[in-house]
């Protein structure tokens, strides 16, 4: 009976606590429960959870990259600086931005399998690398139509409307202009990548890379590419969610996205718990943003201070950790 | 005698119902070198595990010289006099640090040692050790920058400073080449002349040759024999320690007409004497050796894991070079391999995607899985195989040792294999389960060869129709399975038989 009860708190626990949440604050804070309040959450855990999705998938190969954070602001100056001082239309900045983070990826799987840099230290240098290089080509300024740039001349390029769309579009859902753009675009990744490594043979074998990486290649895996797609998964997504940002701010700001990389690995973290799978999973990560997005919009409409929000997030992250890590192991204890 | 450096009596050890030791005794006199043999799982770590204090004995004692000897843990064992160098080299010596610094490391942990380092003198001391232990090498050079001989060397060094009575060595051969190991057999008979009481581990025969005074062998946690008057009797040791039953398992000899792989002069590694060898459709060919005699490495070059030294590999009349495993499987050449936790089994999986991993293709539209079709296969091989679980949806570490073994075989069976490569199947497997392998082994071995590589005598004759013995990676002698020679068998195991007489007609 013990073991019954362990086991469905296991699965449902996290998904009862973040409904139960959700009730709370409908009953506590007025005005929280509605379909505005909903795409406000919504679109506060568009971004990173996206960026969440990304770093899932190297999670699952147990790998970690801790440059989707940079990636994600260097996607934002990359566009900025295409449309604004290049004068390109918005798909070619939309084009760039794509394939800079699919050769971020791309080289941070090449140091990882080939030159063999552990996966923390590789990412972490290119995350030191490229917020630097975000900085140079305008020498650490932000980037805005209108700005005088070093041989004097001004910027005229604008954001154009259509690249301003992606980030600001909202769809009428319910009421008038309520559902934005992003927070479609997270969704349907989100369902992509569920599909992807739950129910396609290359998720199936990511994982088992991730489980036991030697056994994987002994039954003909070919593990180094499958790695590298992994981090270049994790880059494009990374990159879009720059993209996102930058169409939502509509300027280049270089001190925007400083949370990001902290916020979403936390999301693919707590991840973990959701029903009871114990390791990086896509439906647990966009449920793990989801909870966070909620639990700090409620405390917010409690008048919670602004500056409790990341203490409340750790706290979640290491309630999550144990949960998923210490009663997974009385679980697999009980069995033997 | 009076003169006896460690004793040991008796000594029992458990580890739940696993009676790993039986009542061992063993005697190490000063100034000679016990050599211990044993097959996997004889106990003999577990014997060296208690001696050096890693783990208690349950009963029976144990006297250094004379005195009551009861190691609270390693470190204990050490300041009494008894030091073991394990067979992981990296764990004896600290690889980032410099010669001088790995030699001194244990001055550097002494209580009255002082804050400071004191660099000139720390040289002068590390340069007295190397040159007492004729150690020749550049003492500022970083440990992880020298040949593997030199690190063991070290690891050595730095257990001598400690001027034990008894030292230990597991294994120290087992990554060192020729020319290597007679520079360690140099400093083991420097060792013996100053007295010092040495275990040495090996399963190397010209290693024990080279330098055994006696020698114990242990099976199934008792010692099945010791051999101590000279000369020592080898091949009665390697019969000691292999045993042979005789099993009760029928097997009808097949012999296939077709040949399906083909091995002409192929060199396993440089310098090694070329090897030949004919596998037909339908054979199942047990390759029998000692640790190190090559067999794995042959395995690995037919997986397409390492690379060969010249020679040629033919399947089907056609010449067959795998680029990678991908490709090896590609050509139809499966290998299940030694060791399946390290190897094989992906414990976050259950048992059906456990299975049919290396052919989740066959089992997809497109790239999205079947699941249904995922499971159904899988419980098929469950129950032709006979696997004991509630469902193929359990997780994979729920299952015995046999159960996940048989799982780790019948992945490779999903499909039909033109060369099916089975490296140590019945590792860490009971004897029912052994059965069931085998059987379902030979009943499937038609358009196949079947290679199968053990170290023990009475597995390869339960499963083989011929039994193809290396050493030191030749191949010393071919046994078709049909009143075996026992005798001859075991001595060319042993490498009794001169290694150039090739292989018996």
């Amino acid at each position: 009976m013990n073991d019954k009860i362990l086991n469905f708190s296991i699965r449902y626990g996290f998904l009862i606590l973040l409904f139960g949440l959700i009730v709370y604050f409908s009953i506590a804070a007025p005005g929280f429960f509605g379909p505005l309040s909903a795409a406000f959450v919504l679109q506060s855990v568009a971004i990173t959870g996206i960026l969440a999705l990304g770093v899932t998938c190297t999670l699952v190969v147990g790998g970690f990259d801790l440059s989707i954070g940079a990636v994600a602001t260097s996607a934002l100056m990359l566009s900025a600086y295409s449309m604004v001082i290049l004068e390109h239309p918005a798909i070619v900045a939309v084009t760039l931005c794509l394939g800079m983070g699919a050769l971020v990826g791309f080289i941070n799987g090449l140091l990882i399998v080939k030159f063999r840099v552990p996966d923390l230290l590789a990412t972490l240098g290119m995350m030191f690398l490229l917020i630097g290089l975000q900085r140079i080509p305008t020498q650490g300024n932000s980037i805005a139509t209108g700005m005088t740039l070093t041989d004097g001349t001004v910027a005229e390029g604008t954001f154009s409307a259509a690249f301003l769309w992606l980030g600001r579009h909202r769809f009428d859902v319910v009421i008038d202009r309520l559902l934005p753009m992003p927070v479609v675009i997270f969704v349907a990744i989100a369902v992509l990548i569920w599909l992807f490594l739950g129910f396609t043979r290359h998720g199936r074998l990511m994982y088992a890379i991730g489980s036991n990486a030697r056994a994987a290649s002994l039954v003909g895996t070919p593990v180094n590419r499958y790695k590298v797609v992994a981090y270049m998964i994790s880059g494009v997504t990374a990159s879009i969610g720059g993209i996102l940002l930058a169409a939502r701010l509509g300027r280049g700001d270089i001190a925007s996205g400083n949370n990001l990389l902290l916020d979403s690995v936390a999301a693919a973290l707590i991840g973990f718990a959701v029903l009871g799978a114990a390791r990086p999973n896509a439906f647990g990560t966009a449920m793990g943003a989801l909870f966070v997005g909620i639990l700090l919009q409620g405390m917010t409409m409690m008048n919670a201070p602004y500056y409790t929000q990341d203490f409340v997030k750790g706290a979640v992250l290491v309630g999550a950790l144990v949960f998923t890590f210490y009663l997974s192991s009385r679980r697999t204890g009980t069995r033997h | 005698m009076a003169g006896d450096a460690l004793k040991v009596n008796g000594l029992q050890k458990s580890f739940g119902k696993n009676h790993v030791l039986r009542g061992i005794d063993l005697t190490l006199s000063p100034g000679s070198v016990t050599v211990l043999m044993g097959a996997n799982g004889a106990g003999k770590s577990t014997l060296v595990k208690v001696i050096c204090g890693h783990h208690r004995g349950d009963g029976g004692t144990m006297t250094l010289a004379g005195t009551a000897f009861e190691p609270e843990d390693a470190a204990d064992a050490i300041r009494k006099g008894v030091v073991t160098v394990h067979q992981s080299i990296d764990d004896g010596v600290i690889p980032d640090l410099d010669v001088a610094n790995n030699l001194m490391l244990d001055r550097l942990v002494e209580r009255g040692h002082g804050l400071f380092v004191r660099e000139r003198h720390l040289r002068a001391e590390a340069a007295k050790v190397a040159a007492a232990m004729g150690i020749d090498v550049n003492l500022r050079a970083r440990v992880s920058d020298l040949a593997v001989a030199d690190r063991q060397m070290i690891a050595i060094a730095r257990a001598m400073a400690r001027a034990p009575q008894v030292l230990i060595l597991d294994e120290p051969t087992s990554s060192l080449s020729a020319t290597e190991a007679d520079r360690l057999f140099a400093l083991i008979d420097r060792l013996r002349a100053q007295g010092v009481a040495i275990l040495y581990i090996s399963h190397r025969m010209s290693d024990i040759r080279r330098i055994a005074d006696c020698i114990v062998v242990m099976r199934d946690g008792a010692v099945s024999g010791v051999f101590e008057t000279k000369p020592l009797d080898y091949e009665a040791a390697v019969t000691a320690m292999l045993g042979h039953r005789m099993t009760e398992v029928d097997v009808a000899v097949q012999n296939g007409s077709t040949p399906v792989l083909e091995l002409h002069d192929l060199q396993l590694f440089d310098g090694a004497a070329p090897i030949s060898l004919t596998a037909h459709d339908g054979d199942v060919v047990a390759l029998v050796g000692l640790l190190g005699s090559g067999k794995s490495r042959l395995a690995e070059i037919l997986f397409g894991i390492a690379p060969s030294h010249g020679g040629e590999i033919r399947i089907n009349g056609q010449h067959y070079a795998p680029r990678s495993v991908e490709d090896a499987v590609a050509q139809g050449v499966f290998m299940s391999p030694k060791d399946r936790a390290t190897n094989a089994v992906i414990p976050a999986f259950d048992i059906a995607d456990n299975m049919t991993l290396p052919f989740l293709r066959g089992l997809s539209i497109g790239s999205f899985l079947k699941p249904r079709q995922q499971r159904n296969t899988a419980q098929g091989m469950v129950d032709q195989l006979g696997i004991v679980c509630q469902s193929v949806g359990d997780g994979i570490n729920t299952l015995s040792g046999g159960n996940q073994q048989k799982v780790m075989i019948a992945r490779w069976l999903l499909e039909p294999a033109r060369v099916l490569l089975l490296d140590e199947p019945f590792q860490g497997v009971d004897i029912g389960a052994r059965r069931d392998i085998g059987r379902h082994i030979r009943a499937t071995a038609q358009g196949r060869a079947t290679l199968v590589f053990l170290a023990e005598i009475d597995e390869a004759l339960e499963i083989a129709d011929r039994i193809v013995v290396m050493n030191e990676g030749a191949i010393v002698g071919e046994h078709a399975n049909r009143n075996v020679d026992l005798a001859a068998l075991v001595s060319d195991i042993s490498g009794a038989r001169p290694t150039a007489a090739g292989p018996a007609p």
